[in-house]
């Protein structure tokens, strides 16, 4: 890939790094659809250059009318929407196709033209911004290879796979080497061994070309799997917003925890409760789930408050996991002793910095 | 095609190359002019690319009222106007003109039809890639249509066979009109029966080679 320089991957948002400039800038964006439905309601959000973002929420939430807005597929009623400092609703027709161009869009069912190949899919762009045909194919040549495709190229979008054929959709966004690629629930219609693939070549482009994308998905495990921040969108507002690991660790709104649950949550199998002998007389248990995180994760903590507050703790179950690329635990304990001691060893380690809750039982 | 005389062989060819040229050359015409009328149809219809209601109803009012009209009236009632166009209203040049009408009508419709059957996800990612109106037009809308374009077009085919066969109405001759004349007035069932089985392989000809085409023009 000689047209594109080989650039260092971008620091994680949350390290201390000089601030980017905001690549998407949104601002108090309202849209109201006719009959009266909000959608959109005073959306103000920063992407910033070289990050992947991305907005979950439930279907309805106004997430595809959000991301619909940076590129004026959907015309707010109110607010600004800036893209890479250009200031979008001022654009006439010319300008805003030019700015389309520097914004490369990936869709859900693919949107691929029926009639023309893999190549002449992704070749669209460039034909529609009057690329001359040679300089297209030579373009073509080296998307085709990004994407893994070369063997397709002159094949129909119903001959491919979903995977294959977003991976056309990948490559024809990319086609006019935009600087912003926006994935309206990219990999919603794959499976989830696809879905996987698919959101690793989205990485990889990002960290290739230097692209920044804004994403938005109703599943968490694709924003944990992919994203640097997060927004969650209910009922056309930003309801929460933050750091991908501090959004799945602390999640603030109920909303949002029942978000991160699908993804971090344990199931206590009941059997295994079932099958513990009761407390012995005078002591009681309870069911902790307990988030490790940074250089707690190691740590040896079960044995260490087994000893200290003098427990039979056993754990009921557990996995470590990685968010964003830091590591975490999470396991659920059964804590048994007397019930001060129990209390203790609970607030003990809420004070080295776990996340202690206490499943209803 | 012994069981017919001389004479009426030589009339069912002549009958046959008129019904030709009326269909082909009406569609010719209906197509010519129905795929412009379809596409500013459907262009601004509410929610398309530049929605016009302006535009757009009278159009449809048009299309409508000349589709509700029967051919047969139709034929009659614009005999001013194929007087104007042709510079006779009668024959098989006449006939043309009332029959591309009523094609073209009837095209604008089914065209329309299928010009909305393309899948607006692909007319969003255009638009979202920059192209402007005329661009999706040509490059998205026209090409993805193309196979319910043709369907379309077969249908309006056919149903220009049966049309034409009025066109004897107005001296327009071709094979209908030979099977009533000399089919039916003159009692010759078996003018009448060769009409009919000609008719049928011609629009068995017509339906196959449109079939075969949409299937060669489609890769869903």
């Amino acid at each position: 890939m000689a047209s594109h320089r080989p650039l260092p991957r971008v620091p994680l948002p949350g390290q201390p790094d000089r601030p980017a400039p905001d690549a998407i800038a949104l601002d108090g964006v309202s849209r109201r659809f006719p009959g009266g439905a909000v959608a959109l309601d005073e959306v103000s959000l920063a992407v910033r250059e070289g990050e992947v973002f991305g907005i979950v929420g439930r279907s309805g939430a106004g997430k595809s009318t959000l991301i619909r807005t940076v590129n004026l597929l959907e015309r707010p009623d109110a607010g600004a929407v800036r893209v890479l400092g250009l200031d979008m609703l001022a654009l006439d027709d010319a300008g805003l196709r030019a700015a389309r161009r520097s914004t490369g869009m990936v869709f859900q069912h693919f949107n691929l033209h029926t009639r023309r190949t893999v190549a002449e899919n992704v070749a669209f762009p460039l034909e529609v911004a009057g690329i001359p045909t040679a300089e297209r194919r030579a373009r073509i040549a080296e998307l085709l290879p990004l994407v893994g495709l070369e063997a397709k190229r002159d094949a129909y979008p119903a001959q491919l796979s979903g995977g294959q054929k977003q991976r056309v959709g990948i490559a024809r966004a990319l086609a006019s080497r935009p600087r912003i690629l926006l994935c309206d629930e990219a990999t919603s219609a794959l499976d989830p061994e696809t879905t996987r693939d698919i959101l690793a070549l989205i990485g990889d482009l990002r960290d290739r070309l230097d692209l920044t994308v804004l994403l938005i998905t109703h599943e968490m495990a694709v924003v944990k799997a992919i994203c640097d921040r997060v927004a969650v969108m209910e009922a056309g507002r930003i309801i929460e917003e933050g750091r991908v690991f501090d959004v799945f660790t602390r999640p603030a709104h109920p909303t949002t925890r029942s978000f991160v649950a699908e993804v971090i949550g344990l199931d206590v199998p009941e059997a295994t409760l079932a099958r513990m002998p009761p407390p012995p007389p005078g002591t009681i248990r309870r069911l902790a789930q307990v988030l490790f995180t940074g250089p707690h994760a190691t740590c040896p903590l079960v044995s260490e408050a087994s000893r200290r507050f003098d427990l039979d703790i056993n754990i009921v179950s557990g996995r470590v996991d990685e968010i964003a690329g830091e590591p975490f635990g999470v396991m659920a304990l059964a804590a048994g002793g007397s019930a001060g001691q129990v209390g203790a060893a609970f607030a003990w380690m809420r004070e080295l910095g776990l996340i202690v809750q206490e499943l209803d039982r | 095609m012994s069981w017919l005389s001389p004479t009426l062989q030589v009339l069912l060819v002549e009958a046959l190359w008129e019904t030709v040229v009326m269909v082909g050359a009406s569609a010719a015409i209906a197509v010519a002019f129905g795929l412009p009328l379809a596409l500013l149809l459907h262009v601004t219809a509410p929610g398309g690319l530049s929605p016009n209601a302006l535009l757009n109803r009278p159009l449809g009012l048009v299309v409508n009222a000349t589709r509700s009209t029967p051919f047969i009236i139709l034929m009659v009632a614009i005999v001013p106007f194929t007087r104007l166009v042709a510079g006779t209203s009668i024959g098989t040049g006449a006939a043309i003109v009332p029959l591309a009408l009523a094609a073209t009508a009837f095209l604008a419709r089914l065209f329309e039809n299928a010009l909305r059957e393309v899948d607006r996800g692909v007319i969003e990612a255009a638009r979202a890639m920059g192209a402007t109106r005329l661009q999706i037009v040509v490059k998205v809308l026209v090409p993805e249509a193309l196979p319910g374009l043709v369907a379309a077009t077969t249908v309006a085919l056919v149903s220009l066979v049966g049309f034409s066969a009025m066109a004897g109405a107005v001296g327009g001759g071709g094979l209908g009109d030979l099977g009533i004349r000399f089919g039916y007035q003159r009692f010759m069932p078996e003018v009448m029966a060769t009409v009919v089985v000609i008719l049928i392989l011609f629009v068995q000809g017509l339906q196959s080679l449109g079939d075969w085409l949409v299937r060669r023009l489609s890769h869903r």
